[in-house]
Formats: structure tokens, sequence, C-alpha cells
């Protein structure tokens, strides 16, 4: 097997709620495997979201470790975790989230600029994804003057712009209608071969359950169960690809 | 780039703190404009009268006006002589006079009215040169010395004196009632009958006196103690009467040439003065000039016990003025950095808010807690340069149309109004001062909500709606 891009051990995960704790996550084991769709499913409160956000870094558990992509999270400082998420790991949103005063062009370009590459470096690389998500006539408009399908395809740019490991999903296609939902997941999935990016998602779509190469089941803030798809294809990587280009 | 757009995203509230900003500094700084113009116009009131700095016996100024005499300087003709001879001295020297102050009683003989007065004797030319010193190039203009080019025995008394003495209609005073009762025995024989008899045996040989030299229509006599204890008198041919700003000063002030008060004075003994006046061409240089005159002094009049006063210590009502305006300017000051820092914060803080999901994902996409505190700081910074900016534009241009309108105002214990003026353009330390001052607010005011953003979990500013 792999090197999973994932690793949860024994993880536990509770909020204060005023006087009250509360247990979100209860001795969570996992492994995600890498360059697959795994989909987090289950109710609402089971915990799915809260596992994803220990997965994207942006949480710290109550107890237990957390690994991503060989490295332990759980002892790096606030501004360590920060440029580890910017290097390793993207996010999409239920929402799309992008930042309502930049263009299309210049969300993709943002965390290209924290990463400090030159501008001709982020102009070839925001470039080649605006084509790959096919938006290249859009690069100048800003969020507001984009449809849905049309956001989160820039989103999913933006969090495929440093080549991370994993990108963590909540929801991808909550908002958007089906045929476009549908066309947003397609993209991911060609993402998702073509470039060995591992995907996690939190979601209660069927089109993306039915997609799922890994299916988490939880309930009540444990897993209740996993259903690995067997016969997984390898990623189908192409010779003189563009989005290859990022590692120049 | 992305600070300043997002400034640009809300633009009422952004120009709402703009406009908060701009006018605070345009205030502040018309204010300030206003002040500086008046104690310029002070400073130059007093410079031209007296000089930055004068040379006087070093008790003279304390215990000087009971014995003016009693305190004057001897060889004041040396130290004036080694002022001007001295290079490094001469150069920041625009004039060096000696002045002779002494006390006395001034009569009109004919009307039968007298009063004590303080006389004041000066060397005419150095007067008028003094008078057109204008350092800071304001508006104000000091009328011509008339006791420049005048006889031996002219002499200016002030508008209250002249009234007192009864001059009015002699020199054309308007607006000088006469006392309602005249009667015939307000003449000659009310004059104190040491005075009347001294006047009546003035010498006129030495040209202090009511000789042929008096040309004018108004005369009075004046008595001053004679140096050596007993009273001397010289009739004055008024040529002027000359607002002195305050009552009290007006109607006791007699202005007369310098060697004339010297004979009033010391008779026939050698002449002195109570003071050297040093009006340099640069109020900058005085702390340099102090300490230059206080060596020669020591090297020309070596037992003379000589100090060097400062305008400023010779007129503790400049520094007064100078003090409380200063006060009120840090109060004002004070006040509308209180309202800019409520402002900007109460902007920033509305900001940080609405964009709570925003600071999440830009926090999730690998921003750190520092970029996010810098964004902030920099939407305040952005804010109160611009405001800056706006409200110095502002001050100028209004400062520029008050210059233009030529507008007057009477300044308190004066008669003569002055012109009201708003320096502004050229006060760098206060412009920058006050633009400097405010944008430091303004970034003061948006680091608390910028600390408060960066703090914020990242899953809970997801979550924000």
């Amino acid at each position: 097997m792999q090197e999973p891009v994932a690793e949860i051990s024994g993880v536990a995960k509770s909020y204060q709620m005023d006087e009250v704790e509360v247990p979100v996550l209860n001795g969570i084991n996992l492994l995600i495997r890498p360059a697959l769709f795994t989909v987090l499913l289950g109710p609402s409160g089971s915990g799915k979201t809260t596992l994803l956000n220990l997965l994207g870094c942006i949480d710290r558990p109550s107890q237990g470790t957390v690994t991503i992509a060989g490295r332990a999270v759980a002892e790096m400082s606030d501004d360590e975790l920060s440029d580890f998420r910017a290097a390793n790991i993207g996010f999409v949103f239920q929402s799309f989230n992008l930042i309502p005063v930049l263009s299309a062009y210049e969300n993709i370009e943002y965390p290209l600029v924290l990463a400090g590459l030159t501008p001709e470096r982020r102009a070839s690389r925001v470039t080649k994804l605006l084509e790959l998500v096919g938006l290249s006539d859009r690069a100048r408009n800003l969020p507001g003057q984009l449809s849905g399908g049309q956001r989160q395809r820039v989103a999913i740019a933006r969090a495929l712009a440093r080549k991370p490991k994993l990108v963590i999903a909540d929801e991808p296609t909550a908002n958007l209608d089906s045929q476009t939902g549908a066309a947003v997941l397609n993209l991911m999935r060609h993402m998702q071969r073509r470039y060995r990016i591992s995907f996690v998602f939190a979601s209660h779509d069927p089109s993306l359950i039915k997609a799922a190469d890994d299916l988490i089941m939880m309930r009540d803030g444990v897993i209740h169960r996993i259903k690995r798809k067997e016969g997984v294809p390898e990623p189908d990587i192409e010779p003189n690809d563009a989005f290859d280009a990022f590692d120049a | 780039m992305l600070a300043l757009r997002n400034l640009l995203r809300n633009r009422r509230r952004s120009l709402a703190t703009l406009l908060a900003l701009a006018i605070g500094a345009a205030a502040l700084l018309l204010f300030g404009g206003y002040i500086t113009d008046i104690r310029y116009a002070m400073l130059t009131g007093y410079v031209r009268s007296a000089g930055h700095l004068q040379v006087q016996h070093r008790d003279f100024f304390l215990y000087g006006s009971g014995n003016p005499t009693a305190y004057a300087i001897k060889n004041y003709e040396a130290i004036v002589k080694a002022i001007d001879e001295t290079p490094e001295l001469s150069r920041l020297v625009n004039v060096v006079s000696p002045t002779l102050h002494f006390g006395g009683i001034a009569g009109n003989y004919d009307a039968g009215v007298s009063r004590t007065v303080v006389g004041s004797g000066f060397v005419a030319p150095d007067v008028q040169r003094m008078r057109r010193w204008n350092e800071f190039e304001g508006t104000q203009r000091s009328p011509p010395f008339v006791l420049d080019g005048a006889g031996a025995d002219a002499a200016i008394v002030g508008v209250g004196l002249a009234r007192v003495l009864l001059l009015c209609e002699p020199l054309g005073i308007k607006n000088c009632p006469q006392p309602e009762s005249r009667s015939p025995s307000n003449t000659a024989a009310a004059l104190p009958a040491d005075v009347a008899a001294l006047a009546a045996d003035l010498p006129s040989a030495d040209g202090v006196g009511s000789g042929s030299a008096t040309t004018g229509k108004a005369r009075i006599e004046l008595l001053a103690g004679h140096g050596r204890g007993s009273p001397n008198v010289a009739a004055l041919s008024v040529l002027a009467a000359e607002d002195q700003g305050m009552k009290e000063l007006d109607e006791i002030t007699v202005v007369l040439q310098l060697r004339q008060a010297q004979q009033l004075v010391f008779g026939r003994a050698a002449a002195r003065a109570t003071a050297i006046m040093v009006q340099l061409h640069h109020t900058a240089d005085m702390v340099a000039a102090t300490r230059q005159l206080q060596a020669l002094l020591d090297r020309v009049a070596p037992d003379e016990l000589l100090t060097v006063v400062d305008f400023e210590t010779l007129n503790p009502f400049y520094t007064q003025t100078v003090q409380l305006f200063n006060t009120i300017f840090g109060f004002i000051f004070a006040l509308i950095g209180g309202i800019v820092l409520f402002t900007v914060t109460n902007t920033m803080n509305a900001a940080v808010v609405e964009r709570t999901t925003e600071i999440g994902t830009l926090r999730a996409v690998g921003l750190r807690r520092r970029g996010i505190q810098a964004l902030f700081v920099t939407e305040g910074l952005l804010l109160g340069a611009a405001g800056a900016v706006i409200g110095v534009s502002t001050a100028l241009l209004v400062a520029f149309v008050v210059d233009q309108l030529h507008l007057t105002w009477l300044p308190p214990g004066s008669s003569e109004r002055l012109p009201l003026n708003v320096r502004v353009w050229g006060e760098t330390l206060m412009l920058l001062g006050t633009a400097f001052g405010l944008v430091a607010i303004a970034v003061a005011s948006a680091w608390w909500p910028a600390y408060r953003a960066s703090r914020l979990k990242i899953v809970d500013a997801l979550r924000h709606i």
C-alpha cells in the first residue's frame, strides 16, 4: 500500500459550550489513501466537518495525533502550521469563499503571492490554471461577476495553485445546481487523476458519494464504517502536462 | 492593494471616516495656523520695539523700575562698538542700540496739568531700522518712527498721556473728549511749584529745553530725578501721540531722543544707558548670540555686573500667551485625536465583523496571523494618510482664502486692529506633526481590531455568517 497522505490516530475533539464540554470526535483512527476521492458521510452533528477541519490543519485535536504528508502537525506553531497549510493543503468551500475585491486571476494568484513566487512565475501558473478550469476569458472578473459554477472553478484553481498533496472540500457542490455540480465534480476528478491529488470531501451529494473511492461513514463522532473501492485505477499522469510546469 | 480595495468596498463608511479625519486635521491646522500667526505677530512686535536681547545690569530687570539710573551701564558705547567689531557676533546682529528708561513727571504748563510718567530715550535711526525687521514676513507694518530726523527736543507721548495732559487738540487726536469742567484755575498756578520754577529757568544752550529747537504746537515739560539726586527739567515738543496698546501704559509713556534723555537724567555727567538692545537677523540665533554676548561682556566690561536678557524674559506676557495657546492646541488635538481614535476603531471593528469569513479563508490558505494584522493596520494607515492629505490640502486652501480676504481683528488690550492671517503654508513642523500625529492615531486605532482579527479561530471564522 502506498504511503497515506493523512493519518489520524486516536483523535478526540471536544468543544467547550459555556460550562459544558461537548465531545464531537471520539477516538478516531483513519488513513487517507493518496490520490483518491475520499468522502466523509454522515448525518448532521456526526463530526465529519470537525474531522475535515483536523485534516485541513485549521483546528487541533484535543487528543491523538494528525499526520499529514508524513508530518505530525500537533507540535507545529501557528506560523509553521500556516506555512504548512499553504504548501500542502488546498481548500474548496461550500460558499466558494473567494475574496470579493480580487479578480478571478488575483484570487488564484493569492496563495502564490504568499509563497513568494516572482510575478512572472505567478503569471505563468495562474494563466495555466485558468485554462485548466476553463476560465481564461473571465480572468479579470470579480467573483460577483461570475456564476456559482464559475466561482467554484476559481476556488478549485486557487486550491490547486500550489499543487497541494491534499484538498479539503466541504460540501463543494451544495450551492450549485445539479448540472453545474456535476461539471465541478468532473473537474475535480480530472485534477485528482491527472495530478495525483487527494481530495477529501464532506458531502451529502449522491453523485459525489457515487464517485467516491473511499467512503467513510460517521455517526456520533466515531467512524461507523469505511467502504473502500477496490481496483481503483492509477492516476493518468500525462507527460509535458501544462500543470507540471508549476514545479519549474 | 488588498487593503485599498477593502476600503473602497464600503465607500460610504470609508468616506465618513475619511471626512472625520480630514476635518479634524484641517481644524487643527487652521487653529494652529491662526495661533502661529498671533505668536509671530507678538514676537515681531516685541522684537521691533526692544530687540531679541538686551544687555542690562543684572538687577535692572527686577529692581530697575524703582531707580533706573542706579542700574545704568557705564561703558555702553564701548560694548556697542565691541559688538560691531566682533565678526561672528555682528554677522548675527541686525541692530545694536542703547536705550535709557527713567521715571519722571510730565506737565503741560499752559494747561496746568501733570502726571508721573516713564520716559524712554532711543537712538531714532536705530529704532527706525528695528521697526523694519520682518523675519516672518508678516503683513503687520510698524509706523515710521516720528523722532527719526526730528529735533533734539522732539518727543512722542502715549495717546492716553496726551489726553491727560490736554494735548488732543494740538496733536489732532480724534475721539478725545475734553473734560467738562476746565476752570480758569487749571492753569500754570496748578502746576507744582517746583516744576513751574524749574520750567521757567530751563537751560537752552545745551539744547535741553523749550528754546527755539521746539517747533511743534504741543509742548510739555518733563521732570526727572537727576543722577546726583537733584531734579532736572526738559521742555519737549510733542510731535505725535502713539497708541501703546494698554491704557496703563498709554497714560505714562514719553519717548524722546536718547541724547535728550541722557542730558535730562545725567546732566553734564557721563552719559549712560539702562540697556543695550540687540536685534538679530534671525530669532533662531538667540542662544548663540547670547553666549557670544556674555563672553564679550566679560571681556569688555568685566567690572560691571551685566547680563543678557532675552525678549521672552522681558515680556512674560508673550511666554504666557504662547503657553496658553499651546495648551489649547494640545487640548484640541487630544479631543480630535480621541474622535479619530473612536471613528477608526469603529470602522475597523465593523470591517472585522463583516469580513470574518474572509479572515478565516485567508488564514486557511496560509496567511499568517501577522499578515491579517498587517492587512487591517494598513487599512488604518491608508485611512489616516488619506485623511491627513485631504485635511492638509483643505487647511492650505482655507488659509489661503482667509489671507486673501484681508480680515482684521482686535487683539485684547490693543486699540489697533491687526491683519487676521492663518499661517499654515511653510509651517513644516506643524504640518508634519499634525499629519503624522493623526496617521499614528489612525494606525493605533486599527491595531486592536487588527489584533482581534488575527486571533480569530479559523474554524469559527469560517462558520461566521
